[in-house]
């Protein structure tokens, strides 16, 4: 083996150690029997007192509702509207302000949670007092908060799909008889669906994470699960989050590899109906 | 090469003053910002005609023809089809159908949804849509291909498909951006023939956009040539050919030797030119209408020169040269030969025996053309 390989190799695996040693570790300490985190007990594990621990968490299990709810609910509004603002700044491309609004969607980005979220929770405040709506804070005011940002980055998603998008495609079926708005969804939709389905998904995961936005946002009695691990995790290490954050992992690994087999069959379909 | 002069459009509806044109564009202006596309232009276009626009790439056809489709609204003008004026009518709602320089296929439907789809939109009865895409399918040689998505077939076949789709709900008018700009010379020499025969079969109106003239003299009844945003003379192939009016014109179509000069002899029934370039004059044998003192051009194309070693018998529209270079091209030769004057006239033969008297490079030639064939143009 020459040395430079040898050196690529050494590169790649600490890079992996880097991103994945933390990971394993708390895979592996979800089986441990200690109540202790960092003890290992030999003479008990592994075991799965934990997850069955989990199941019966009742705070827990709301939480993680709480949470699904909100994700949902956010990923499909983020979507919406987020498909609809990248429609328009790709399609309309030399209308006034363009340059102001393409600013105004993607600054979300970059502004710090902490000030969305402050300004967020005055928003709903004053609304509250004059208008009366939104009556107090919960799952409600924590989607709208989501979808602030979440939208945001499926505009940028499916904005960058529609960049590289044949436009006579449209007007080949606005020739042939459709209106505009049903080019949008029996044309435009359908052929851009992978990037508004990844935005769906980068909305969902964005949510089901958040601690800042909801933390500002809701109100007594909607705490999503990230809320309830990190006010758990300040009174000390649980080994339940361990398993919780096992499942998760599975669950996303799950999702990722059944993405790729769908994506990999198509692509033999069409090669093998091509042949 | 071959052209289709009165195969289509019954007569020549065209030379008639009372024909009723079927397309109809009253002196449309488009412009991007202060940018001119498409510069006054009025055209007429009749029923069953091929009508081709050609001319060099950003000249303004693509503009010109999504105009007629609906897809940009013209800055001055009016559209007329079949009698009524459609500038203000959506492309939906417009007699017309498109077929698009990328074909614009639906890649997520396979080839019978591509072709249905626009059948669809009119809300017709599925059994009637499932006939007429089998049918159309058939009459394009795609009948086995039905089920097939558009990302797994050749560049020929999606043509046919995007040339089937827009067919297939009968438009009045069929609009072609470069239909046959996306395929390789013999494919494209072999879809030219079958383009003309669906035409001719189904009775569509064609308007072609290209920018192979060899393409717009197959394929016309009548040719618009193009430049810089107006149409510089419309008329059958072989009128572009023979009479062009302009230098452009003879230019951009085929290959000419022009020659500068001024009128010396202005009858009725002849012209003389003199020319400084050729070094002596040039007899034409028919009347013109310019102003004595006007710079004009005599344009002769190569085909029409005849080279010889001998002098020939006749005294008029006679000059020598040198032969500078001979380029064997198969079925003729062209000959670059140069005058006294230091002019580089164009010279082609067809190679149809073993000529007896050879021409070779450097030999002294005499070039005689007859007095029918220049063509005086004024600009
Ligand atoms: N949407 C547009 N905005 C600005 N300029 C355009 C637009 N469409 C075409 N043009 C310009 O108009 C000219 C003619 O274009 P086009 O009609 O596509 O030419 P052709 O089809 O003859 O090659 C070109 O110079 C092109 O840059
Ligand atoms: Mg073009």
């Amino acid at each position: 083996m020459s040395r430079r390989s040898a050196f690529v190799i050494t590169c790649l695996a600490f890079g992996y150690a880097f991103l994945y040693v933390p990971i394993a570790s708390m895979v592996v300490y979800s089986f441990n029997a200690s109540q202790l985190v960092t003890v290992w007990d030999h003479a008990h594990s592994p075991t799965l007192k934990w997850f069955g621990a989990l199941l019966h968490d009742q705070e827990i299990l709301g939480a993680a509702w709480i949470s699904l709810k909100v994700a949902v609910a956010n990923a499909t509004g983020s979507v919406i509207l987020g498909t609809l603002a990248g429609y328009g700044l790709a399609r309309f491309p030399r209308f006034r302000g363009r340059f102001a609004f393409t600013a105004m969607t993607t600054a979300p980005l970059v502004m710090p949670e902490v000030i969305t979220g402050l300004s967020l929770l005055l928003l709903f405040v004053t609304l509250e007092q004059t208008i009366g709506w939104p009556a107090g804070r919960g799952i409600g005011t924590m989607i709208i908060g989501h979808m602030t940002f979440s939208m945001a980055y499926v505009t940028v998603v499916v904005q960058s799909r529609l960049a590289t998008f044949d436009r006579s495609v449209e007007e080949a079926a606005m020739d042939l008889g459709a209106r505009p708005v049903k080019v949008f969804f029996v044309i435009t939709l359908p052929i851009i669906f992978p990037a508004v389905l990844a935005g769906w998904l980068l909305a969902f995961t964005l949510s089901w994470d958040d601690l800042v936005i909801s933390s500002f946002t809701a109100g007594p009695g909607s705490n999503t699960l990230p809320m309830v691990v990190f006010s758990m995790v300040r009174l000390g290490v649980n080994p339940e989050i361990n398993a919780l954050a096992t499942l998760t992992i599975t669950a996303v690994t799950i999702l990722a590899v059944g993405a790729t087999w769908l994506t990999a069959r198509a692509r033999r379909h069409a090669a093998s109906a091509a042949a | 090469m071959v052209t289709a002069i009165g195969r289509r459009a019954a007569g020549e509806p065209w030379n008639d003053p009372d024909a009723r044109p079927y397309v109809e564009l009253r002196r449309v202006t488009k412009k991007f910002g202060e940018f001119t596309a498409v510069d006054d232009v009025s055209l007429k276009i009749y029923e069953r005609e091929v009508f081709c626009l050609l001319g060099a790439s950003g000249c303004g056809k693509t503009t010109l023809l999504r105009m007629l489709g609906g897809f940009e609204s013209p800055t001055a003008g009016r559209i007329l089809i079949d009698g009524e004026d459609v500038t203000d009518v959506p492309p939906y709602e417009r007699p017309v159908n498109m077929m698009f320089q990328s074909y614009a296929l639906f890649p997520h439907m396979n080839v019978e949804q591509n072709v249905a789809f626009g059948l669809k939109q009119d809300r017709l009865p599925k059994a009637v849509i499932r006939e007429r895409v089998a049918a159309m399918l058939e009459m394009v040689q795609l009948g086995e291909y039905a089920k097939r998505k558009v990302g797994q077939l050749s560049g020929g076949q999606r043509q046919r498909v995007a040339l089937a789709r827009a067919l297939v709900k009968r438009p009045k008018v069929l609009l072609l951006d470069e239909p046959l700009g996306a395929l390789d010379k013999k494919l494209r020499e072999r879809t030219q023939f079958e383009l003309i025969g669906l035409q001719d079969k189904l009775g569509v109106t064609f308007l072609v956009v290209t920018h192979d003239q060899e393409e717009a003299m197959t394929l016309a009844s009548r040719i618009g040539v193009m430049d810089r945003g107006t149409i510089a003379q419309a008329g059958t192939p072989a009128e572009i050919y023979e009479f062009p009016n302009s230098r452009f014109v003879a230019d951009f179509i085929g290959s000419v030797n022009l020659f500068e000069g001024r009128l010396v002899e202005d009858e009725p029934e002849f012209v003389r030119i003199d020319s400084a370039e050729l070094g002596g004059t040039i007899l034409v044998g028919h009347g013109i209408s310019s102003a004595p003192e006007a710079a004009l051009w005599a344009a002769l194309r190569p085909e029409k020169i005849t080279m010889s070693r001998g002098a020939p018998p006749q005294t008029d529209n006679v000059t020598r040269g040198i032969v500078q270079d001979v380029a064997y091209l198969g079925d003729l030769s062209i000959y670059v030969v140069r005058l006294a004057t230091g002019k580089l006239v164009r010279v082609t033969r067809p190679n149809t025996a073993r000529h007896a008297e050879p021409v070779e490079r450097d030999g002294e030639v005499y070039l005689s053309w007859d007095a029918a064939s220049p063509v005086v143009v004024t600009r």
